[in-house]
């Protein structure tokens, strides 16, 4: 094998290392690689005086431009704000009833009170709206204070049972265990499940009604079928709140019910308020 | 090139030096001139092409609507979930270069590519201007920048920066109204990524086709690299007859005394490559086909009344028989071989399975997609309700009502936006998102089954298309 070395009279020198015979030239580096990194550590002092860098115990360097992500998400919110004021203005000062007649207007109250929607509302009533036991399906057509928009949002700009807001809707029912009798509620029970069912016993509903006129029919009415100025349920119809089977029912009668709402006016602007409500308003049950 | 002994300096930088290429006659030069007005034509007149799209559209037969995500091609009208057309074009595009370089080598490269035509054309105006070859040359070798040569220069620029500009701008008007554009665009209204484009064409036609022009083939593109995968011995490329032109005339070997070969060693095929070779060092790298070679030894053959093809189109495989003595083999045997017939087949099928689906897909275009959160609402009556989203896409230039019904079963009846109005108005060239509602009488199978198989139909009433989707209904038992 020819050992001679393959270096020539004029390379440069090599770095004098040396592998099976495999040595390495000591070139220097190329000139646009090394401006590149010479460009580079400019750029990284530059960097470093204008924008945030060096961490420190709490915070961080600032820079000099003053520059920050959060300012970043407060000018962009600031911004989106700005551009939606005309239509929220808009929004806020319209009639409730003419949003759904204005396309534009309705477009915008049902896009933006979605967007509410999923962040206020969606914790009690789903995502989807479809609510779960003591918190009321949106989805249906069956309201417990009145289902057309200026009512829906007068539930939602004061809320249900909601001590702080005198203007909030108001009921409460009986807990009629300390007013009945054990065989009364039972009876009054199977009466109430016969008005959309099948009662536990049928033998029961003749002394349920009697019950029922005597003790209910106040407030949900002599047929059963509620009352929206009491927000007495509908107890005709084929939608339970907390249930309907015998058990579930038993409780209510005994026991009571006392579901609360949170009033938004507090929290959200008109303009959030009024979208949110023509988003729930155009659900499927909306009146 | 001269360099290969192992002693010398290892320099790997070589300067390019510059071609001029020599005009030259012949039928694959007319050929190249063809294909070029016609590709050329093809790219700046087709945005002009007028065609009927409706008062929100403008009237182009081609035309890349960006906003509206759609393609317009004369009556094919491409929405975004069709893009599988444009995929199945880019199948096509690659079997097709597949089977034109296993049969012909690197002839897109030499005859369609892009890249080659624009050259082509800044080479012809560079001689317009500047003269051929050789005053090329001299032009290129004198130092001083007199008059005369800075005239040459300037001019022969300007003229370039123009055909960069008209190509830059053909572009731009694929993607909007031309005839509007073209005006904006004078009048400084277009907007900003017009003028962007315009520019950045403008710059990339002019560096391409008048500065770099082959050193785009040979260092930049991968093309040429992929292509040589496919090419095998049958492959038609350009070739030197080396045993019938060697020894040439002037060499070592005829003046010891050997019997001359056909070459004359004119360099007339050096002088009219566009990619600076000699082609009768052999198949090389540089080489794109463009057979210019072959245009200028035929006719110095022609002259000095020897046949032509000395340089010619010819397969690894005719060299050993020519070499033999036996006739090369006819181009249709070279060209018809199992893997073009092959390449073929699949060009072929992916091609009829476009043209098939472009038959069969309806006008009316729909989508149904069952809400699932919740997945049924039960109505104060007991009745049972599913809501769907509807996507209606109205494909024509106008508004058009849409009949919304439902089949499957007879206790389910569809209602929109809460009533049982079920004719809808799509806006011309636009997607209906439409909320329907399916709800089934309380008690119904479907009411209390857990799912039943529904179809929704829509039916365009102007036309009376009709199209449908199935879907389920959910009922309590879900």
């Amino acid at each position: 094998m020819d050992k001679k070395s393959q270096i020539h009279e004029g390379d440069p020198n090599t770095t004098g290392h040396e592998w099976d015979g495999i040595q390495e030239f000591d070139n220097p580096m190329p000139r646009w690689w090394l401006w590149t990194l010479y460009a580079t550590i400019i750029w990284g002092i530059g960097y470093v005086i204008a924008y945030p860098a060096w961490p420190g115990i709490s915070s961080a360097t600032a820079g000099m431009l003053g520059w920050s992500t959060r300012a970043d998400v407060a000018n962009d919110i600031a911004a989106a704000d700005a551009a939606n004021a005309t239509i929220n203005a808009r929004l806020a000062g319209v009639e409730l009833t003419a949003i759904s007649s204005d396309p534009e207007l309705s477009g915008y109250a049902t896009s933006a009170g979605a967007a509410v929607f999923k962040t206020f509302c969606a914790q009690c009533h789903g995502s989807g709206a479809a609510g779960a036991k003591g918190y009321p399906n949106l989805l249906d057509n069956d309201w417990l204070w009145g289902g057309d928009i200026e009512a829906i949002h007068t539930t939602i700009a004061h809320g249900i049972r909601n001590e702080e807001d005198a203007d909030a809707r108001y009921s409460e029912m009986p807990a009629f265990g300390e007013i009945l009798e054990k065989d009364e509620i039972s009876a009054v029970t199977n009466y109430v499940i016969s008005l959309s069912g099948e009662p536990d016993d049928a033998s029961q509903v003749e002394a349920g009604q009697t019950v029922f006129a005597d003790n209910c029919a106040s407030c949900h009415g002599d047929a059963g079928l509620g009352d929206r100025d009491q927000g007495a349920p509908n107890l005709a119809d084929a939608i339970w709140l907390y249930g309907g089977d015998h058990e579930t029912v038993l409780q209510t009668v005994t026991y009571s019910r006392f579901g609360v709402m949170p009033g938004w006016s507090t929290r959200l602007s008109e303009a959030e308020i009024r979208a949110v409500s023509a988003y729930v308003h155009q659900l499927g049950g909306g009146e | 090139m001269a360099d290969n002994q192992p002693d010398a300096p290892n320099s790997l930088f070589a300067a390019r030096e510059p071609v001029f290429p020599k005009k030259v006659y012949g039928p694959f030069r007319n050929l190249k001139w063809v294909i070029m007005a016609v590709t050329l034509g093809i790219y700046y007149l087709t945005p002009w092409i007028r065609w009927d799209r409706g008062p929100n559209l403008p009237d182009q037969a081609v035309l890349v609507d960006l906003a509206g995500r759609r393609f317009f091609f004369f009556w094919i009208e491409i929405w975004p979930h069709e893009f599988y057309f444009i995929a199945g074009l880019l199948v096509m595009a690659g079997l097709g270069l597949f089977l034109f370089t296993s049969a012909l080598g690197r002839v897109w490269c030499g005859y369609a590519c892009p890249q080659t035509v624009w050259t082509d054309l800044f080479i012809l105006v560079e001689r317009w201007i500047e003269g051929d070859r050789n005053a090329r040359l001299r032009l290129h070798r004198q130092k001083k920048w007199d008059f005369r040569k800075f005239r040459l220069r300037v001019i022969k620029w300007i003229t370039w920066l123009f055909i960069a500009m008209a190509t830059g701008g053909a572009w731009v008007f694929y993607f909007a109204d031309a005839p509007s554009l073209l005006i904006d665009l004078f009048t400084l209204n277009a907007h900003p990524v017009a003028y962007t484009t315009v520019a950045i064409l403008t710059a990339t036609t002019f560096l391409f086709g008048g500065i770099a022009r082959e050193q785009i083939c040979i260092y930049a593109c991968p093309w040429p690299r992929i292509q040589a995968a496919m090419m095998d011995e049958e492959t038609l490329v350009v070739g030197y007859r080396e045993w019938r032109g060697e020894p040439r005339k002037n060499s070592d070997a005829v003046k010891s005394g050997e019997p001359q070969g056909d070459c004359i060693d004119c360099m007339a095929c050096v002088n009219v490559c566009p990619v600076g070779i000699d082609i009768r060092d052999g198949q090389q790298m540089e080489c794109i086909t463009c057979a210019l070679c072959i245009d200028a030894c035929d006719d110095i053959m022609a002259k000095i009344g020897k046949p032509r093809g000395l340089i010619d189109y010819m397969a690894l495989t005719d060299e050993e028989n020519e070499r033999a003595g036996k006739d090369p083999k006819p181009i249709l045997k070279h060209v018809l071989r199992p893997r073009t017939i092959l390449y073929t087949a699949l060009w072929s099928l992916v091609g009829f399975g476009l043209l098939f689906a472009l038959f069969i897909r309806s006008d009316i275009e729909m989508t149904v997609a069952p809400v699932r959160n919740p997945t049924f609402v039960t109505m104060s009556d007991g009745t049972i309700r599913n809501t769907y989203e509807v996507r209606l896409l109205n494909k024509h230039g106008e508004d058009r009502p849409f009949r919304l019904t439902v089949s499957g079963d007879p206790s389910i009846r569809l209602l929109v936006e809460g009533q049982s109005r079920v004719t809808v108005n799509a806006p011309a060239d636009t997607t209906l998102n439409q909320r329907v509602y399916l709800q089934a009488r309380p008690g119904s199978d479907p009411a209390l089954a857990e799912r039943t198989a529904v179809r929704i139909w829509v039916e365009d009433i102007k036309s009376g298309d009709r199209a449908y989707k199935d879907t389920v209904f959910n009922g309590k038992g879900n």
